[in-house]
């Protein structure tokens, strides 16, 4: 069983759901980045999603383009942050996600990359502009190194292409929650609720809800239907305020201790 | 060469194209292909094309002999494919007419696209004042500036134009704003896409509404000659003219293709939109094609006098065309493009766009290196009223590139 397998066997035997959050690798240095995963992980989290910035993040909201533009303009690259996660491995004990475009994977040089994650003990990967249609490139070498490619549906997605894509699933199966790109929002959509159920009872993997996720209430709301939340825009912003206190608070609602993994 | 049928049913031209897009907008995306399937069978629709295309655009446009450049050139006969004259003064109304016809019976009342030089622009704002539709424009704040006409032109056409200022605020970061806004609000609105670029469907649908630019140029060709041009020349920004023109020809081996880029200050400098002949192939906006990009993946900006130019990326066909060599891509300067502009203004009363501008200077090398008894067509693309004032400034001295 893998890293990210456990993981949710772990938060079903104590019957509480998973926290996600997302940080943007190489905002406010790539030097810190081990030290804000120990305190992700210290703080609740079951996984975290690290976010590789792209100079042209089309699915992203103004928060994490601006932690994009403020990791580049810090030099970081992808070869950089790969480094990074195997140092941070020796440490870390939830599982890792990277989350990239398509481009820098593509520069890097695909088998090149699948293998230096691999060994870095990255445990999945989100490619948010590849749709399933496009994943032959990456998606066999990914399963033949055991690192979960990480799909996603949308509100958009009509119910049988969510089966398909749930079929293919790896991990977990990543609903997009707003009809729109990544960004704290104060209201969902009607039919959100509605459609997490759908998508939970037809997926056989655990289910996360993500995009415009930011308070305990919509956390509460949402996690009657999925398996947990990936949380993304408000965490980059209470990073870059070091706001820990704040971040420490909303990352307790599960009361998820890394002692559990 | 065997009949050319690509794209493949993946979207795939060889290794480039495909639809490298996030999940939200699969939907819009294989609706917009079943949507163009079908009407590819609807004589109806290519009826309204026609009649829109002859009575509100001005097609056929003319296929020009350019006596006084073929003869300052000293080579082969030049030609130009005058597209300059078509209603709101450029090709791009072309494609707006197709694919807002295709939005309309999609059901969609709503239109976003993404302008460079506000050419495409124009003409998105154009045809939904014809038809009823809402417009939304994005457009980067750098472009703005250089194009202040033309925004005036989509607001008075009843557009609402939204001023990019992400990235490095020209055409790349505008497609970028304009996907996001289909993403959030995909399930009305139709992203009317101006170049040959995108995720498939787009490349394929753009470029056939295109290619009434070269069947009309090998028609009005053969008609007066009894043969084919032995070479055509097109500018390429994203490449949707370039596209229109070669299309039709791709099976004709011995016409030869060339496409001009925008070399900016020079290939050699970090200043020009050369992806074909600088660039390496990567993803962007939903296409495997080639791009200005760092060795991280990272997206460089363009350069280019010419605003319409001004694009990291070139349309997966013409990556295609390029690897297989059917196709040869040159890049000309911003000063050789400038220079065009006043030589073409001087000796023909005809005052090019600055994109277009690319494809005259190109043409009169190859003029002079093919020789007499050879016949070329440039695709002049768009007309220059929009860059006038910008000539004006720089050949007073000012730097508008």
């Amino acid at each position: 069983m893998n890293r990210i397998e456990q993981t949710f066997q772990l938060l079903k035997e104590h019957d509480t759901k998973a926290i996600v959050p997302y940080i943007m690798a190489g905002d406010g240095g790539l030097d810190c980045l081990t030290e804000r995963l120990e305190m992700l992980e210290k703080f609740g989290a079951a996984a975290i999603e690290v976010g590789v910035p792209f100079s042209d993040p089309v699915a992203d909201g103004p928060t994490i383009q601006a932690a994009g533009i403020r990791a580049l303009n810090n030099g970081t690259t992808l070869k950089e942050i790969v480094a990074e996660l195997t140092k941070a491995r020796r440490t870390i004990k939830i599982p890792l996600i990277i989350m990239t475009y398509l481009n820098p994977v593509y520069a890097y040089g695909i088998s090149s990359f699948v293998e230096d994650i691999q060994k870095a003990g990255v445990d999945g990967c989100i490619i948010p502009d590849m749709p399933v249609e496009e994943e032959e490139m990456i998606a066999p070498l990914l399963e033949a190194a055991g690192t979960e490619l990480i799909r996603l549906v949308t509100l958009t997605t009509p119910l049988d292409r969510v089966k398909q894509i749930a079929a293919k699933g790896r991990g977990f199966l990543y609903t997009v929650t707003v009809k729109g790109i990544t960004g704290t929002r104060n209201e969902f959509d009607k039919e959100l609720l509605s459609f997490l159920q759908a998508v939970k009872e037809v997926s056989p993997i655990p289910v996360l809800a993500g995009f415009g996720i930011s308070n305990h209430e919509q956390m509460q709301t949402i996690t009657k239907y999925c398996d947990g939340v990936v949380i993304g825009s408000k965490i980059v912003d209470l990073l870059a305020e070091n706001n820990f206190a704040e971040l420490a608070d909303l990352m307790s609602i599960f009361k998820l201790k890394s002692n559990l993994i | 060469m065997t009949a050319y049928t690509l794209p493949n049913e993946t979207g795939h031209f060889g290794m480039f194209g495909g639809k490298f897009v996030p999940e939200t907008l699969m939907k819009a995306i294989i609706e917009l292909t079943d949507a163009y399937e079908a009407v590819k069978q609807d004589p109806e629709f290519y009826a309204e094309i026609k009649h829109l295309s002859k009575d509100y655009v001005g097609r056929e446009t003319p296929l020009y002999f350019a006596e006084n450049l073929t003869n300052y050139a000293g080579g082969a006969n030049i030609f130009l494919k005058r597209e300059d004259l078509n209603h709101t003064g450029a090709h791009k109304i072309n494609n707006a007419i197709g694919q807002a016809l295709l939005a309309v019976r999609m059901g969609k009342k709503k239109i976003v696209a993404e302008t460079g030089a506000g050419q495409h622009g124009v003409a998105t704002a154009t045809v939904c004042a014809l038809l009823n539709l809402d417009c939304i424009i994005f457009m980067g704040a750098e472009d703005i500036k250089r194009q202040a006409l033309n925004v005036f032109r989509m607001e008075l056409l009843g557009a609402k134009v939204v001023s990019v200022t992400s990235g490095s605020a020209t055409l790349k970061d505008a497609v970028n704003e304009a996907l996001r806004y289909w993403v959030a609000n995909v399930e009305d609105t139709h992203y009317l896409l101006g170049s040959v670029t995108g995720p498939h469907p787009f490349p394929m649908i753009v470029r056939d509404f295109q290619s009434v630019i070269g069947k009309e140029t090998k028609e009005q060709f053969f008609t007066r000659y009894k043969t084919l041009p032995d070479a055509v020349v097109a500018c390429i920004g994203g490449g949707s003219n370039a596209m229109g023109m070669f299309y039709p020809f791709i099976e004709e081996k011995k016409v030869a293709l060339y496409g001009v880029e925008a070399a900016g200050k020079g290939i050699e400098t970090p200043y020009h939109a050369a992806s074909l002949t600088k660039g390496k192939p990567g993803v962007l906006h939903g296409a495997l094609m080639y791009l200005l990009q760092n060795q991280d993946g990272q997206i460089q900006e363009a350069h280019s006098v010419s605003a319409g130019l001004d694009y990291p990326g070139v349309g997966p066909e013409h990556s295609y065309l390029k690897e297989i060599g059917r196709a040869h891509y040159h890049s000309i300067t911003d000063q050789e493009a400038l220079d065009a502009f006043q030589l073409l203004s001087k000796l023909e009363g005809i005052i090019p766009a600055l994109e277009s501008s690319h494809a005259v200077a190109f043409a009169l090398k190859l003029a002079r290196q093919i020789g007499a008894s050879q016949n070329l067509v440039v695709c002049l693309s768009g007309r220059g009223d929009k860059d006038v004032d910008a000539v004006r400034a720089r050949l007073k001295g000012g730097d508008i590139g």
